[in-house]
């Protein structure tokens, strides 16, 4: 080896070094790939809620429908409440029960805190869904849970107000709807302050109503 | 007898160390975690889309589908800037206010939209960059845009 080609060896075996370093120190870096699912989680757990917020909340539309419990089903009844609503109809076979089941296990899952929230069950088909059998369909989940009926006209008037859309498929008595599948987050002051898509797990809605319950 | 390889580098060790360098920066562009500054993929409607709609002009606001990937632009927020209410995406939003949507599953959401003529949004979100081609396709492209 001549001494002339020394330093520029010293120099490569520096660079490899350097490499090796950095190499390393990027590996061990804090945080996780991207890819990885519980990176994922992680920025979804950087927003405060999992549904989605307005900003600014304003006053959830008011109603007054006729709840499976015999009442008129106002939001005013509930402030002071966390209350979920969603619309659906009873003879639905996949979406409304799923949305149900969900948010029974998501009462389950805030123990106490569960007392502080109300679900409010609002049917798109009035033509079978009458108080009575709303309060049974929705004691299979959760009897705390509230339907909600009324004439069509008012029912459409609430679905407008919330930008809910329902629309009747099919003929026959085995008719059905499509229908919004989304769920409303409506604060104890009686704002709409998010909305859920259809498909969270019941932990996103108890992290959620928690959320609601202390801000 | 010493390989070839170590014949050349001891020949041209600048350019053996230049090298070294590109191929640590594409491995470090493959593998390295993808991290951006907002997470945010904004849309608006603008002021007058309800008025020019009215008026039987043709309003395109943003694309009919809208992509977006997690750990990368997956909260969509749709901002109403418009006089009146809109349904947009999943919800109906109030002049002035904006809806902030995290995704954290990657999928087809379709949704209802009264700012696009057909009155349909469809939202796909894309897993995230994987380690290797993604990633380094994806800083290639941002390269390429930012220069």
């Amino acid at each position: 080896m001549s001494p002339q080609s020394r330093p520029r060896l010293l120099l490569l075996g520096v660079g490899v070094l350097a490499l090796l370093v950095a190499g390393v120190v990027m590996m061990r870096s804090p945080g996780p790939a991207p890819s990885d699912a519980s990176a994922v989680r992680g920025a979804a757990k950087a927003e405060p809620m999992a549904a989605g917020m307005f900003n600014p909340a304003y006053a959830a539309p008011e109603f007054s429908l006729n709840g499976s419990d015999g009442s008129n089903v106002t939001l005013a009844r509930y402030r002071g409440k966390v209350v979920l609503m969603t619309f659906g109809f009873t003879h639905c076979a996949a979406v409304c029960p799923t949305t149900l089941a969900t948010l029974a296990q998501a009462r389950s899952l805030l123990g106490k805190a569960a007392d502080r929230v109300q679900v409010i069950y609002v049917t798109v088909d009035p033509e079978r869904d009458d108080a009575a059998h709303l309060r049974d369909h929705l004691a299979a989940f959760d009897r705390s849970f509230i339907g909600a009926t009324g004439a069509p006209d008012a029912l459409a008037a609430v679905r407008g107000k919330y930008g809910v859309t329902a629309v009747r498929q099919g003929t026959g008595p085995d008719y059905v709807f499509s229908h919004t599948s989304s769920i409303f987050l409506i604060d104890r002051a009686g704002k709409l302050r998010a909305l859920m898509p259809f498909g969270h797990a019941a932990g996103d809605f108890a992290h959620d109503v928690n959320f609601l319950l202390a801000h | 007898m010493r390989p070839l390889s170590w014949n050349l580098v001891r020949r041209h060790p600048i350019a053996a160390a230049l090298s070294l360098l590109l191929l640590a920066g594409l491995g470090w562009a493959a593998f390295a975690p993808v991290r951006v500054a907002s997470h945010e993929a904004l849309f608006e409607i603008p002021r007058g889309t309800y008025a020019h709609r009215m008026a039987g002009e043709k309003v395109d606001i943003f694309p009919q589908t809208i992509r977006l990937t997690l750990g990368l632009n997956d909260v969509m927020v749709l901002r109403n800037r418009d006089v009146v209410p809109h349904i947009f995406g999943p919800a109906l939003i109030m002049p002035g206010q904006s809806f902030r949507l995290p995704f954290s599953t990657a999928s087809t959401y379709s949704f209802q939209c009264t700012a696009h003529p057909n009155g349909g949004l469809s939202v796909i979100v894309d897993p995230a960059l994987a380690p290797g081609w993604d990633r380094l396709a994806w800083r290639l492209r941002r390269l390429t845009n930012a220069a």
